[in-house]
C-alpha cells in the first residue's frame, strides 16, 4: 500500500479530485506556455506516479534560492512537498540533523536509483581539492558527484549553481564553478537569478515531475518559458524608452513618472527573465517598477560587467550615449526585438502542435 | 569520553558542524562550533564602485536578506558624510522591521519548532480538544474542530503514503518531546499557516525594493520614487495602491504576532520550563542600536539603544565605539586564517587581515582537530571579551534602559510562565526574546508608515539625495562604518574608499560573534558556552538537545563566514570598467 501510493491515490484520499488536479496542471501549462491540451496529459501522468524523490544539495550559497521558493504563490511550497515531490534531503527544511540527515539522503538515492532529481543551489568550490566548502566532512565536489551519479536529471537553481554566481566573481577566491562544469553526463536545467523568481523554480520542478522530461531550453540551459524574452521587451516602461523619455537620476520627475531607467544603468535590454511578466511575490512589483534598474542577475558573469549604475554601452544595440538619438535607435531595436519575441512565440506554438 | 558529531546542523542558514565531548552519563563537557563553507565576498568587493557594494554584500545572506545591503549603504554614507532624506529613513525602517518579523516567525515555525513539536504525535490528537486548546489561548479565527480535522487528515495522508520527505528520520517519539498531541497538531497547523502568511509579509520589500529575497537599495536614500499625481497611479510601485498594500500587510503581521506567534510561544514554552534553566551563553550582551526616527547620527532617536552588558549586570551599560581600535577586534587562533603579525594577535576591522589557510583534516574526515584551527569563522571580541548578540541582547538592553513597552511585555510573559527575569539567560529565554521583540517592532510599523504618508501629504516626495552621488564629489580617501541590528544581532561593515574605489571592506556579523570558535585565551564563543551549560544527551545518536540550543540562536553561517584572502597572496586590484 503505502510504499507505492501514487500521487493520484494520495490526492484522492485527501479529498482532492481529478478536477482539482486538472486545474493545477492547467495553471502549470499556462505558466510554461504549453498547449492547453497538455494539462490533461500532465494530470494523467501525475495521477499514476509516486511522488518524485528530490534531493536538494546546498553548496556555496546564501539560502536566498530556498527562501525564494517558499514565496511561490503557485504551486506553493506546501503543494510541492505534500502533493508533488518527496523532498528527501534539504538542509534548511528537513527536521533532522547530523548522521540521520545523511542517512536520509543515501536511502533516497538507493530506493530511487536512476529516478531521483537532484536540485543544487550554490556554486562548487574546486580549489585545493574543494576544502573551502564541506558538509558532513565531505567536500561539495564529492557529494555532488556521488549524488548526481544515479540521478534522472539535475536542476541548478540560482545563478551560483547555474553559472558560478558571486563566488565565481573576480578574483574567484575559492575556485568556484557551476554545476555544469562538473557534471557532464546528466541532463541539466539552469534556473538562474539572484535569486530566481519563485514560480520559475516551482514551475520547472512541477514540469519535470509531471512530464518526466526536460522543458525546452535556450542556449544557456534555461527553460524558454521563463527566460525566452528580455526584460526590456516586456517592460511596462518600454514605451518611454521608445519615446526617448528617461529618468536622469533616482528621484527626479522622470523617476517619479515611471520613465525608462536605461540611463541610470538598467540591464533589462540584455537580461532574459520573466520579471516584467510574472513579476515578484504575488505580482505586486518587480525591480524596475519599484524604481531601481535591473541588475541583470539571471545572466552569466553579471557581477563582473561593470557598475550597476553605468548605462549599457552602445554595442548592445541600444544607444545611450547620445540621448537625442536614443528615441530613434530605441524604436528600431524595439521593432526588431518585438519581431524576435513574436518569432519565438510562433515557434513555441508550432512545437506545441507537433 | 565520547565525541558526538552533528554535521550538518539542519534547519539553519548555511553550513555548521558541532562536535561535543560527553561524559558517560551523556553530559556535555566540551563543545566546538565549526563553520565549514567560505566564499570570499569581501575580497571580491575590493576595487569595485562603493555604490555597487550593497548588492555584493547583500548576497552574504539570502535569509536575513536586506541586512547586509543596509549595513553596506550605511557604511558608504558614513564614510562620505552623506545624508539621506527622512522618507528614505522611514522606508528603510519599514523594510528592516518587515525583515525582523518575517525572519523571526519563520525561524520559530520552520526552523525551530520541530525541536519541540512531535509531528507524528499530532496524528493522535483529538481535533475537538485541539480546537478548545487553540480557543483558550487566542482569538485567531482558524480554530474550529473541522479545521484541525482537515489539517490532521492532510498530515495523515502524507505519513501513510510512506514518503516522509523533510520529516524522514526525525526523532519522533523521543522522550524529550513533552507537548500533548493537541498542542502538536495546533503547531503543525500554524507551521503551514505561517508559510502562507510570510508570502504577504515580503510584499513590503517588493513594493519598496522590487523583489524579495534580495530587494534593491541605494546609497544616499531609497530606490523607491513616490508617484502621486505625476504620471498616473501606475507610474511606480510606491503609489496609493502600493502604500495601501503596505498598510494591509502590516495589519496582517500584527494580527499574526498577537494571535498566533506570541500565544504559541508561551503555550509551547510552558511545557519546557526546564529549558529556561540551561543554555546560557557567556552572560555578556552587546547591541549596536537601530531604527532611527531622525537618522543614524542621532542615537537618542533610535528605538533600539546601543551598549554592552557584562556578567548579567543590567544596572551598568557600557558604551561601544566601533571606531576605537582597542574595542572590537577579531582573533584567529582557532580559525583557518593567518595574521602577518602572528596568529595570536587581535585586529580591528579597519586593519583586518584575512589570509586564508586551511589547516583542518583532509576531507572526507571524521573529526576536527579542535586543539588547533577548526572553523572558517573568526573570533570577534570586545575589549577581549566574548559577547552574545541578538534578540536576547536587545530585549535585555531595552529592559535595562527602561523601555516601558518592553518591561510590560516581559513582565506579562514571565508572569504567565511564573518565571523570574533571570530565566531569560537560557535557551528558551533566547527564543522567547525573539517573540517579544517581534511584538515591540511590529507595533512601531504602523507609526512609521503614518509618518511616511503624512510627509507625502505635506508635499515631501524626496527619497534620494543626489548631492554626493557622483564619485567626483568624494574625497580621495574616506573610511566609515555602517551598522545595524540584524534579526540575529548587531552587524557592522567597515569600508575604506580610495580614489572612488573600495580599498578594504570588512564585515563582522552576528553569527560570527555567537558561533565563532575559542579565542587566543581559550574563551569559548556563545554557542560553545551555551552547549556546555547543563546539557545532558538522552541518546547521543539523537542529539535533540544540541539542536534545541543551537537553534535558539537562529544560526546564519553564510553570514558568519564571508571573508578570505587566498594563501596570503598580494591582493590584486580588480579593474572595473
Amino acid at each position: 500500500m503505502a510504499e507505492h501510493e501514487t500521487v493520484g491515490e494520495l490526492l484522492a484520499r485527501r479529498g482532492i479530485t481529478r478536477r482539482a488536479l486538472l486545474k493545477y496542471t492547467a495553471y502549470l501549462a499556462s505558466v510554461m506556455a504549453l498547449a492547453p491540451s497538455a494539462s490533461k496529459v500532465m494530470a494523467q501522468a501525475l495521477s499514476e506516479t509516486r511522488r518524485q524523490s528530490v534531493i536538494w544539495l546546498s553548496f556555496q550559497e546564501c539560502t536566498g534560492c530556498t527562501e525564494s521558493l517558499t514565496r511561490s504563490f503557485s504551486p506553493t511550497l506546501e503543494d510541492l512537498i505534500f502533493d508533488l515531490i518527496s523532498l528527501d534531503y534539504h538542509e534548511t527544511l528537513q527536521a533532522v540533523s547530523g548522521a540521520a540527515a545523511e542517512e536520509a539522503r543515501l536511502a533516497a538515492m538507493e530506493e530511487n536509483k536512476g529516478k531521483y532529481v537532484v536540485v543544487v543551489d550554490g556554486s562548487v568550490s574546486t580549489k585545493d581539492g574543494g576544502v573551502y566548502s564541506t558538509n558532513a566532512g565531505k567536500t561539495n565536489l564529492e557529494v555532488l558527484k556521488e549524488t548526481a551519479a544515479d540521478a534522472l536529471a539535475v536542476i541548478s537553481v540560482g545563478t551560483c549553481a547555474a553559472f558560478g554566481g558571486i563566488p565565481h566573481a573576480n578574483p574567484n577566491p575559492t575556485g568556484a564553478v557551476a554545476v555544469s562544469d562538473i557534471i557532464k553526463d546528466k541532463p541539466i536545467i539552469n534556473i538562474p537569478g539572484c535569486p530566481p523568481i519563485a514560480e520559475a523554480i516551482a514551475g520547472t520542478v512541477g514540469y519535470l515531475v509531471t512530464f518526466g522530461s526536460i522543458p525546452e531550453l535556450d542556449d544557456k540551459g534555461r527553460p524558454k518559458s521563463f527566460f525566452g524574452d528580455s526584460i526590456h521587451d516586456r517592460c511596462y516602461r518600454r514605451p518611454f524608452y521608445d519615446r526617448g523619455l528617461f529618468a536622469k537620476s533616482f528621484d527626479d520627475e522622470g523617476a517619479r513618472k515611471g520613465w525608462c531607467l536605461y540611463e541610470v544603468g538598467c540591464k533589462g535590454p540584455v537580461t532574459y527573465n520573466a520579471c516584467a511578466t510574472l513579476k515578484w511575490n504575488g505580482g505586486v512589483s518587480f525591480p524596475i517598477q519599484s524604481g531601481h534598474g535591473c541588475l541583470g542577475c539571471s545572466e552569466p558573469n553579471f557581477w563582473d560587467k561593470g557598475s550597476f549604475y553605468r548605462a549599457l554601452p552602445a554595442d548592445t544595440g541600444v544607444n545611450g550615449g547620445v540621448v537625442a538619438g536614443a528615441a530613434v535607435a530605441g524604436a528600431a531595436v524595439g521593432a526588431a526585438s518585438a519581431w524576435m519575441a513574436r518569432r519565438r512565440k510562433e515557434r513555441a506554438i508550432e512545437e506545441a502542435k507537433s | 569520553m565520547n565525541r558526538v558529531v552533528v554535521d550538518p546542523i539542519t534547519r539553519i542558514e548555511g553550513h555548521l558542524r558541532i562536535e561535543a565531548e560527553t561524559a558517560a552519563n551523556g553530559a556535555i563537557t566540551s563543545a566546538y562550533s565549526s563553520g565549514t563553507m567560505v566564499r570570499g565576498i569581501e575580497l571580491i568587493l575590493k576595487g569595485r564602485d562603493p555604490r555597487d557594494a550593497w548588492a555584493f554584500a547583500q548576497r552574504i545572506c539570502g535569509v536575513c536578506t536586506l541586512v547586509h545591503g543596509i549595513a553596506s549603504v550605511r557604511a558608504v554614507e558614513n564614510a562620505l558624510d552623506y545624508k539621506i532624506p527622512p522618507n528614505a529613513q522611514l522606508i528603510r525602517n519599514l523594510m528592516i522591521a518587515a525583515q525582523y518579523v518575517h525572519d523571526h516567525v519563520m525561524h520559530f515555525y520552520h526552523l525551530h519548532a520541530l525541536d519541540w513539536v512531535d509531528v507524528v504525535s499530532a496524528l493522535s490528537a483529538d481535533p475537538a480538544a485541539t480546537s478548545t486548546l487553540a480557543q483558550s489561548i487566542s482569538s485567531w479565527p482558524n480554530s474550529s474542530p473541522g479545521y484541525f480535522a482537515d489539517v490532521q487528515k492532510k498530515l495523515k495522508g502524507f505519513v501513510e503514503a510512506g514518503q516522509l520527505g523533510i520529516f524522514a528520520n526525525g526523532f519522533w517519539g523521543h522522550p524529550e518531546f513533552k507537548l500533548p498531541a493537541e498542542a502538536n497538531l495546533m503547531a503543525v497547523a500554524h507551521y503551514l499557516e505561517a508559510l502562507d502568511w510570510q508570502r504577504n509579509v515580503v510584499q513590503i520589500h517588493t513594493i519598496f525594493g522590487g523583489k524579495n529575497p534580495h530587494p534593491n537599495f541605494l546609497v544616499g536614500g531609497a530606490p523607491s520614487p513616490i508617484s502621486v499625481d505625476s504620471g498616473g497611479a501606475a507610474a511606480t510601485a510606491v503609489n496609493l495602491e502600493g502604500l495601501n498594500t503596505v498598510k494591509t500587510v502590516i495589519g496582517k503581521m500584527q494580527q499574526f504576532v498577537d494571535q498566533v506567534y506570541l500565544p504559541d510561544t508561551l503555550a509551547i514554552a510552558s511545557f519546557y520550563k526546564d529549558w529556561f534553566a540551561r543554555g546560557e551563553g557567556i552572560g555578556n550582551f552587546m547591541t549596536y542600536g537601530d531604527f532611527p526616527e531622525k537618522g543614524m547620527d542621532d542615537p537618542s532617536s533610535w528605538l533600539i539603544p546601543s551598549g554592552i552588558i557584562l556578567d548579567r549586570d543590567l544596572s551598568t551599560i557600557h558604551p561601544v565605539d566601533m571606531n576605537d581600535p582597542e574595542q572590537i577586534q577579531e582573533f584567529v587562533s582557532h580559525s583557518y586564517y593567518d595574521y602577518g603579525g602572528g596568529k595570536d594577535q587581535g585586529l580591528h576591522p579597519y586593519v583586518g587581515e584575512t589570509n586564508l589557510n586551511y589547516s583542518g583534516p583532509t576531507p572526507p574526515y571524521e573529526q576536527l582537530d579542535v586543539a588547533n584551527s577548526y572553523s572558517w569563522l573568526k573570533s570577534p571580541r570586545w575589549r577581549g571579551k566574548p559577547m552574545e548578540v541578538g534578540p536576547l541582547s536587545r530585549v535585555l538592553m531595552l529592559y535595562a534602559k527602561g523601555h516601558e513597552p518592553t518591561k510590560e511585555l516581559a513582565a506579562k510573559a514571565l508572569g504567565q510562565l511564573d518565571l523570574p527575569l533571570t530565566a531569560m539567560f537560557s535557551t528558551l529565554g533566547r527564543t522567547a526574546a525573539r517573540t517579544l521583540e517581534s511584538k515591540i517592532i511590529v507595533d512601531q510599523m504602523q507609526i512609521w508608515l503614518t509618518n511616511l504618508i503624512d510627509n507625502i501629504r505635506a508635499g515631501d516626495l524626496s527619497v534620494h539625495n543626489p548631492v554626493k552621488w557622483d564619485p567626483s564629489t568624494w574625497p580621495a580617501e574616506a573610511k566609515g562604518v555602517g551598522f545595524m541590528e540584524a534579526p540575529r544581532g548587531g552587524l557592522a561593515h567597515w569600508i575604506v574608499i580610495k580614489n572612488g574605489k573600495i580599498d578594504n571592506y570588512q564585515a563582522v556579523v552576528p553569527s560570527t560573534w555567537n558561533a565563532g570558535p575559542r579565542d587566543t585565551g581559550g574563551q569559548p564563543g556563545a554557542y560553545e558556552a551555551a552547549l556546555m551549560d547543563r546539557h545532558t544527551l538522552h541518546d547521543p545518536k539523537q542529539p535533540l538537545e544540541i539542536q534545541r540550543t543551537i537553534h535558539s540562536f537562529d544560526p546564519c553561517i553564510a553570514c558568519a563566514v564571508h571573508v578570505t584572502d587566498p594563501n596570503g597572496e598580494e591582493l590584486t586590484q580588480i579593474k572595473v570598467r
